[in-house]
């Protein structure tokens, strides 16, 4: 409009001498620079949000890793015995069921006689190391080990087997670097001269670290033995929990889902249903477990500590996230397919369970797995229902061994955590990893499952 | 019979209905399917699921209304001066179940005859002797009452299964036989199925809405208990808590609420602004490439049990905020407490912050950000004053549920927290938080009539109702204010 320059009244033009004096349009002016300034701040704690979000991850992945890590390796001392009978077999003839009348205590000092006698074969110096320090190196189970052994195998009495004995724990903490000469001296378990004598051991190639799968496969062990503790029982616990949500939640939510997402009206009750799902799922857990044990132990009499009871309470905590993902995975199926089956003379059922369902099930696999994901690494409900007793003895098998009590991992390392020797808080670490290597194949088997199956419409 | 054995005949008479049915529809129809009403697996199905489930339902229900009839039915019988004695009726009552177990294991030992077990007397035999060789020790000597309570108990038990079984199969064979009856080539089978299996669907749907009945009903009740021995004012107005196992407790819960909010309150200065700031970069400013990597990884956090950050807390940050923060400024030196647990919980509650904030975010439409753009706000100005505020309402519900879950949260405060209860203003001192407790005092052995047990359900209620309400807050907050674009 070049003629409202003409046209304007003079006067009505700022005159240019009261503007502030703009130097440059490339200069950037002193309000630009701050703004500018703002703006790459501002972009800066966006980049440190981010960062510190993954740093947390770097560091708490990292810290389980080097603390767990050495779980999985132990000491083992390998010990000649000579399996003498006069004192494991007073009776002579052999039988396992008059053997058994020699206890545990009967076992040690062949073990320890052994090492005794293997260090002067090998010329080993003891230096001021006292015969029951010396006993002390092997762990407190190995009797028992050598026991069983002995029990299933009565023939050998008489010759002398080379055994090989988990190392006591402040050995093999010795060997980790968890225990040190200074440590040792303040310790009335193990003393710096026994480490000297351990170090000579291990020169001879008698004491050396292995993989340990006695951690991954055995049983809990007591408070003063923590080189024997393992996680087997707690595994199989976990593994009948997961049974047992997956074979209610999983067709009771689908159930659910069917019934809210397909055949509900929009009614005050189906409101009412959808309120309550979505509250249910913001629960705190510990509440979860309080319902346990009120209603499952207390009134309907169930045992405390079986693996029923946890699946059951896990199944309710996990029904909102299954119920949520299938409706969303149903939703997912377009309208016009149903249209379709219904077009050609289904019914309401066929179409749902013929067509929608079929195609909706990766979907809600994917859901399926990742509530049950949730449900593995649950703790506070089970400690409630009195997952934390110490447990040794493995369950028997389904169904009968639903009732039988067992640990879960997560109350494993809860209970392990609440130890005083501080060689549990590696085993608590080393449960950890392997609860995340579940955790890790499980998300994986979920994603590989999205991406396979999921289909765009 | 047991509910095992009534469980696998209701489950095979459910099998052969399905065949039968299937072949006698096929039979009616002298094999032409062409004259069916249904496709013969409905009338297989329509047998089927007559024969199973009214019978399953029924079998259901009896074994878990039967103790509660049973118990009432038993504690009639027990003479006041007996509950007297004791102190508490189900204290008597725990004295009947174990001696009436301690029966029904004798007899199916073989060391008693099941006649002699319905007789037996406390003046003529040794029972708790007698039941202790059988591996159920009893903690005093017999009472000629409780003992004919828990026989009683044993009878109405036997009873009460005898009917349960004649019922149950009853039902399943009358089931069987009515829809065996019905089936012909001219019968609906299909409308009877889908009707059954309408009825299946609600009831599924209904377990929702029974758990959270479970939930405030079990909650409620011990409740009460607890409240009908313990002042309601001093539990919530105390200001101490030391529970003592022989009784004369204090148990106010206010120290516990001080503790919890304190550890909430640290979690959400540190989870908030990381994850808002984080939620912000990630859908304003990062590039794809960035975006497709740092969210995922920052979401893992949420995979992560609380577990693993417990034990974070308790061997690594704890430790370190001793040596390097609490020590140094003299502000006491021990390893749990409520910064070690708060920081952890924050990093925990960074994901969840993040990614709802993000969705949020994203949702504010892209012409509101270019019309602020085109008028010359940087990025960071439109962010702040035109984007921020279009989300406030879905961010402050994250907050919210983030809240929420700070405070419902266990295992971070169990190990990280300690279990002492005081109210003090130094974050570097151990205290201790409302689920820490209710761990503390439901683990272990549990006495459900004594006020320090039963205090965990009135400390569960108050959770309960607390995140309850946080989350219903934060529903109505963003559905009230949501802005509406179109």
């Amino acid at each position: 409009m070049s003629d409202s320059t003409l046209g304007l009244p003079p006067g009505s033009g700022v005159p240019p001498t009261s503007k502030p004096v703009r130097p440059s349009l490339i200069e950037p002016d002193p309000k630009i620079r701050r703004r500018h300034a703002k703006e790459r701040r501002f972009r800066t704690f966006g980049m440190i949000a981010v960062g510190i979000g993954v740093l947390a991850l770097v560091v708490l992945v990292g810290s389980v890793l080097k603390q767990g890590l050495p779980a999985f390796s132990q000491t083992f001392i390998d010990v000649p015995v000579y399996l003498d009978p006069a004192k494991l077999d007073p009776d002579g003839n052999r039988d396992p069921e008059e053997m058994k009348k020699v206890l545990t205590f009967g076992y040690s000092p062949l073990i320890a006689a052994g090492l005794q006698a293997d260090l002067v074969k090998r010329g080993l110096d003891k230096e001021g190391v006292t015969a029951k320090e010396v006993a002390a190196l092997v762990s407190k189970g190995a009797a028992a080990q050598l026991r069983d052994y002995v029990l299933a195998h009565p023939k050998k009495l008489g010759e002398t087997i080379e055994f090989r004995f988990l190392a006591n724990g402040r050995v093999d903490g010795y060997l980790k670097g968890r225990v040190t000469m200074e440590s040792a001296a303040l310790d009335s378990n193990i003393s710096p001269q026994q480490l000297q004598l351990v170090d000579k051991l291990r020169a001879a190639g008698l004491v050396q670290k292995k993989f340990n799968w006695r951690f991954i496969t055995g049983p809990d062990a007591s408070d003063n033995r923590p080189e024997a503790a393992g996680m087997g029982v707690a595994i199989i616990g976990s593994l009948y929990m997961m049974m047992v949500v997956l074979v209610l939640a999983l067709p009771i939510g689908v159930a659910a889902s069917i019934y809210l997402e397909e055949f509900a009206k929009q009614n005050r009750w189906t409101d009412l249903i959808e309120v309550n799902i979505s509250n249910l799922a913001a629960v705190p857990s510990i509440v979860f477990g309080i319902l346990g044990l009120a209603i499952f132990i207390n009134w309907a009499g169930l045992p405390q500590s079986a693996p029923l009871v946890g699946g059951l309470v896990l199944t309710l905590m996990t029904l909102p996230t299954i119920i949520i993902s299938t409706r969303a995975a149903l939703k997912a199926v377009p309208p016009s397919l149903r249209d379709a089956a219904l077009g050609l003379g289904a019914s309401k059922t066929q179409a749902v369970f013929h067509h929608v369902l079929p195609l909706a099930m990766p979907g809600i696999l994917t859901g399926t797995i990742i509530g049950l994901a949730q449900a593995l690494g649950e703790t506070a409900p089970l400690m409630l229902i009195g997952m934390v007793a110490f447990v040794r003895d493995f369950p028997e098998a389904p169904p009968a061994g639903l009732l039988d009590p067992a640990s879960a991992l997560p109350v494993q390392v809860y209970n392990w955590t609440q130890r005083s020797d501080p060689a549990f808080v590696e085993r608590a670490s080393g449960a950890i990893i392997v609860l995340l290597v579940f955790l890790v194949l499980m998300n994986t088997l979920a994603i590989i499952l999205r991406r396979r199956f999921e289909r765009r419409w | 019979m047991s509910a095992t054995w009534l469980f696998a005949v209701i489950l095979v008479l459910a099998v052969a209905g399905f065949f039968i049915g299937r072949a006698r529809a096929m039979h009616d129809a002298d094999g032409d399917i062409r004259k069916l009403h249904s496709l013969p697996i409905y009338y297989g199905l329509n047998v089927a699921m007559a024969a199973a489930v009214p019978a399953l339902v029924v079998l259901l229900v009896w074994q878990l209304a039967q103790p509660l009839v049973i118990e009432s039915m038993v504690s009639k019988q027990v003479p006041d001066s007996v509950v007297e004695k004791v102190g508490a009726l189900n204290l008597v009552m725990s004295d009947v179940h174990r001696i009436a177990e301690g029966l029904d294991r004798a007899v199916s030992q073989g060391a008693m005859t099941s006649e002699f077990a319905d007789t037996i007397r406390t003046e003529e035999t040794d029972i708790r002797a007698r039941l202790a060789e059988v591996g159920v020790p009893l903690a005093a000597d017999v009472d000629p009452a409780v003992l004919d309570a828990a026989q009683s108990f044993r009878g109405i038990a036997a009873t009460g299964r005898m009917l349960m079984s004649v019922v149950v199969l009853g039902l399943a064979i009358g089931g069987f036989g009515v829809a065996y009856w019905l089936t012909g080539r001219d019968f609906r089978a299909r409308k009877y199925v889908e009707g059954g299996l309408k009825i299946l669907l609600i009831m599924a749907a209904g377990i929702a809405i029974l758990t959270t009945v479970g939930i405030v009903l079990s909650l409620v009740f011990e409740s009460r208990s607890f409240f009908s021995q313990y002042p309601w004012y001093k539990f919530f107005f105390g200001t101490t808590w030391s529970p003592n196992f022989r009784g004369d407790s204090d148990l106010g819960i206010l120290p516990l609420l001080w503790g919890t909010a304190y550890v909430s309150l640290i979690a959400l200065v540190v989870a908030v602004p990381v994850g808002l700031f984080a939620a912000i970069y990630l859908s304003e400013y990062a590039g794809p490439r960035v975006r497709a990597v740092a969210k995922p990884l920052i979401e893992i956090l949420a995979g992560i049990p609380t577990i693993v950050y417990g034990l974070f807390a308790l061997t690594t940050v704890g430790p370190l905020l001793r040596d390097y923060f609490a020590q140094p400024m003299g502000l006491g030196n021990s390893a749990n407490s409520v910064a070690t647990a708060g920081l952890v919980m924050g990093i925990m509650l960074i994901p969840f912050v993040s990614s709802l904030s993000d969705d949020i975010i994203n949702a504010v439409p892209q012409s509101l950000r270019d019309g602020s753009l085109g008028l010359g706000a940087t990025s960071s100005e439109t962010i702040r004053q035109v984007v921020i505020p279009a989300a406030l309402p879905g961010i402050i519900g994250a907050i919210l549920l983030a809240a929420s879950r700070a405070i419902g949260e266990t295992m971070i405060v169990v190990l990280g927290a300690g279990a002492a209860a005081r109210m003090d203003m130094n974050p570097f001192e151990a205290m201790t938080t409302v689920t820490v407790k209710i761990v503390s005092q439901l683990t272990g052995d549990t006495d459900f009539s004594s006020p320090e047990t039963l205090v965990a359900f009135a400390l569960g209620l108050t959770l309960f109702v607390v995140t309850l309400g946080l989350n219903v807050l934060a529903l109505i907050i963003v559905r009230k204010y949501r802005e509406q674009y179109e």
